[in-house]
């Protein structure tokens, strides 16, 4: 009995020692986001194979991410929403953009062909505050006159929990409508005047593909690979762009990152000429005086730069311009991190 | 039992074990009303207690919380899922027991074994992709025409039909809670004796009076226990209806409507939940539903075991 228990005891003890120790060394662990999730995932493994350092990257929400790496539980914390100067000074914390993504408005409109739809801003927000309520109110009638709209009511498709797609979404709304202002805000969750809830860019996706005349909006991978029909939507230079690789780095490219303010910025209405209009920067954020940590994370992160656009493009990621990725390098030196 | 017993050092080793055991589910539930408690004071002070339970507000952005619109789903949802889980899990029970032929029982309890042990994700994934096409396309459409002469009654099927409504979510529900009943009216039904059924045959009952008068008034309580505990049940299922509820803040009429449960809520924003407060009025709402379902299964033992004592003796 007696050596039965001691060998237990000494087993449990090896169990709960001994990974912890090995591993810590070329262990990096990160939580947050869950929107990079696949990218961070496909370059830690790439990583993984390439140097033999493991990055354990666990999606539990940008909420989750943030309150980690304040509490330092973990190496690095995600967020899709950017930390505001004044919470990354609270926080002792660093932030940099990792990766750009970008939310499009998808629709479901009989014989409707993808790009066919044109929208300004105001009337995405009208449509989503539930003022604009049927496919061919004049407003969307006047910047469409060659398509044939019918008197279909609009349903729509918004996020049922909360998100960062959301948060960026809304964001766009405050920032081109007084009225969603002051009505509804922005943040990870809102309270929608109108429409269905569905969980999950992929609940979003089914929901459109399935219910006539709806509206909904996603993040631009889910776009692309459930083939939904998506709409021009004019950018801040005037013109109409349809979402692509292109029009998201013309966006990344003309947005005004700005080290000094650990790269604050929501990618909204960017002004270059070909900018995609709703697009937004993921970040990592890291814990200010764990100098060693910080060190590994940003050298996964430097090779991630140097060698992992292709396979963030392959995920339809849209990689950091090069312009930026030499503003970050200079932010890493500057923080002593690189 | 163990006064006069000799104690040898295992059965001392053996006992404080399976004494540690059983006390950490005490531990295990105190620490988490503590941790709820604690987590959640931030919005207990904010919001307060009452005016937190009767608040149909649930606004992030302006981070102003309450409870009410949760409660009310929740509640609405387990009640829909009772009302239909019920008759179909007491025909469960009263053919294996009663009616059955012998060959056939083993089967249909398997199969209800079964049923209970699906992962309520996989109730959610099926809930989204097959069941709710197929009621907003085909059950609710008919409904809604069905009813739309008698008053009243056309209030629960006004709207849209989306098959992402309460209708659907109560539906996976109760197929979800079917097996519990099922399972625990059958075990209650089991409790009758036979003497006295024997009885009633040979004083010329038929097989429906038998169950109507002596099987049914003898199993009333355990019954009913074993409901509370689907209802505990239903109370707390989160992946089976989160998919389809669509989680949305609203005191509904109209069944087709979306609507948000307290879990579901959890579910949806706990990880996004990026201020203080808004964090602390998710633990709040928890908090909530602890008490609930400890008040409901409290009741379901309670009458469990006063069913227990009368019968069984």
């Amino acid at each position: 009995m007696k050596t039965i228990l001691q060998v237990a005891v000494v087993a449990i003890w090896a169990c709960m020692l001994s990974p912890g120790r090995v591993e810590a060394a070329d262990r990096i662990n990160g939580a947050g986001a869950s929107f990079p999730f696949p990218v961070y995932s496909a370059w830690a493994y790439d990583y993984n194979k390439a140097t033999g350092v493991q990055v354990n990257y666990q999606s539990i929400g940008s909420g989750g991410g943030i309150r980690q790496i304040t509490e330092r539980t973990v190496h690095f914390g995600a967020s899709d929403a950017p930390l505001q100067p004044e919470q990354i000074a609270k926080g002792k914390l660093l932030q940099f953009p990792a990766v750009i993504g970008g939310v499009v408005i998808v629709v479901n409109i009989a014989g409707l062909k993808s790009g066919a739809l044109r929208l300004d801003a105001d009337t995405v927000a009208k449509i989503f505050l539930g003022e604009i309520k049927y496919w061919d109110d004049g407003k969307i009638k006047s910047q469409n006159p060659t398509l044939k709209l019918s008197h279909d009511q609009i349903t729509v498709v918004h996020r049922s929990d909360g998100s960062g797609t959301t948060a960026v979404f809304t964001e766009y709304l405050n920032g081109v409508s007084p009225e969603w202002k002051a009505k509804v805000g922005a943040g990870t969750a809102v309270k929608w005047p109108v429409g269905i809830g569905a969980k999950g860019n992929e609940g979003v996706a089914n929901y459109v593909q399935r219910t006539a005349n709806s509206a909904g909006y996603v993040e631009f991978a889910y776009a692309e690979q459930n083939k939904l029909t998506y709409t021009l939507l004019k950018n801040a230079a005037g013109t109409f762009v349809g979402p692509s690789f292109d029009t998201f780095e013309d966006a990344a490219a003309t947005g005004t990152f700005d080290p000094k303010n650990h790269f604050y910025l929501w990618l909204l209405n960017a002004p270059g000429k070909n900018a995609w209009p709703i697009a937004g920067a993921t970040f990592i954020l890291l814990a200010r005086e764990k100098t060693d940590a910080n060190r590994k994370v940003v050298a996964f992160y430097d090779w991630a730069f140097r060698n992992g656009d292709r396979k963030a493009k392959e995920l339809v990621y849209v990689p950091l311009p090069t312009s930026l990725k030499d503003r970050i390098r200079a932010y890493w030196k500057a923080s002593g991190i690189q | 039992m163990a006064v006069t017993v000799k104690r040898n050092p295992g059965d001392v080793i053996f006992l404080s074990i399976t004494a540690v055991a059983a006390c950490t589910v005490i531990v295990f539930i105190i620490g988490i009303l503590f941790v709820l408690i604690k987590e959640s004071s931030l919005a207990i002070d904010k919001f307060g207690v009452i005016d937190f339970l009767i608040s149909t507000d649930w606004d992030p952005v302006k981070e102003s919380f309450g409870a009410l619109t949760s409660i009310y789903g929740t509640v609405v949802t387990t009640a829909l899922s009772l009302v239909m889980a019920i008759p179909v899990a007491l025909g469960i029970a009263v053919f294996v027991t009663e009616v059955s032929p012998n060959f056939l029982k083993g089967p249909i309890g398997i199969a209800i074994e079964l049923l209970a042990a699906i992962p309520s994700i996989i109730y959610g994934m099926w809930g989204l992709f097959t069941l709710s096409p197929i009621m907003g396309n085909t059950i609710e459409p008919f409904l809604k025409s069905a009813t739309a002469d008698i008053p009243w009654v056309n209030v629960l099927f006004q709207g849209t039909p989306m098959g992402i409504d309460i209708l659907t979510a109560s539906i996976i529900l109760s197929i979800m809670i079917v097996p519990f009943t099922a399972s625990i009216a059958r075990d209650a039904f089991n409790l009758t004796p036979d003497v006295v059924k024997e009885s009633a045959y040979a004083l010329g009952a038929t097989k429906w009076e038998v169950i109507k008068n002596i099987v049914f008034p003898y199993s009333k309580l355990g019954v009913f226990g074993g409901i509370l505990f689907s209802l505990g049940r239903a109370l707390g299922e989160t992946m089976a209806v989160a998919f389809v509820l669509g989680n949305k803040h609203q005191i509904f009429t109209s069944l087709f409507d979306s609507a948000a449960t307290i879990t579901v809520t959890l579910a949806n924003e706990f990880t996004e939940a990026d201020k203080d407060v808004y964090l602390a009025s998710l633990f709040y709402l928890a908090l909530v539903l602890f008490v609930m379902s400890f008040v409901f299964l409290a009741a379901a033992k309670f009458l469990l075991l006063r069913a227990d004592r009368r019968y069984a003796r």
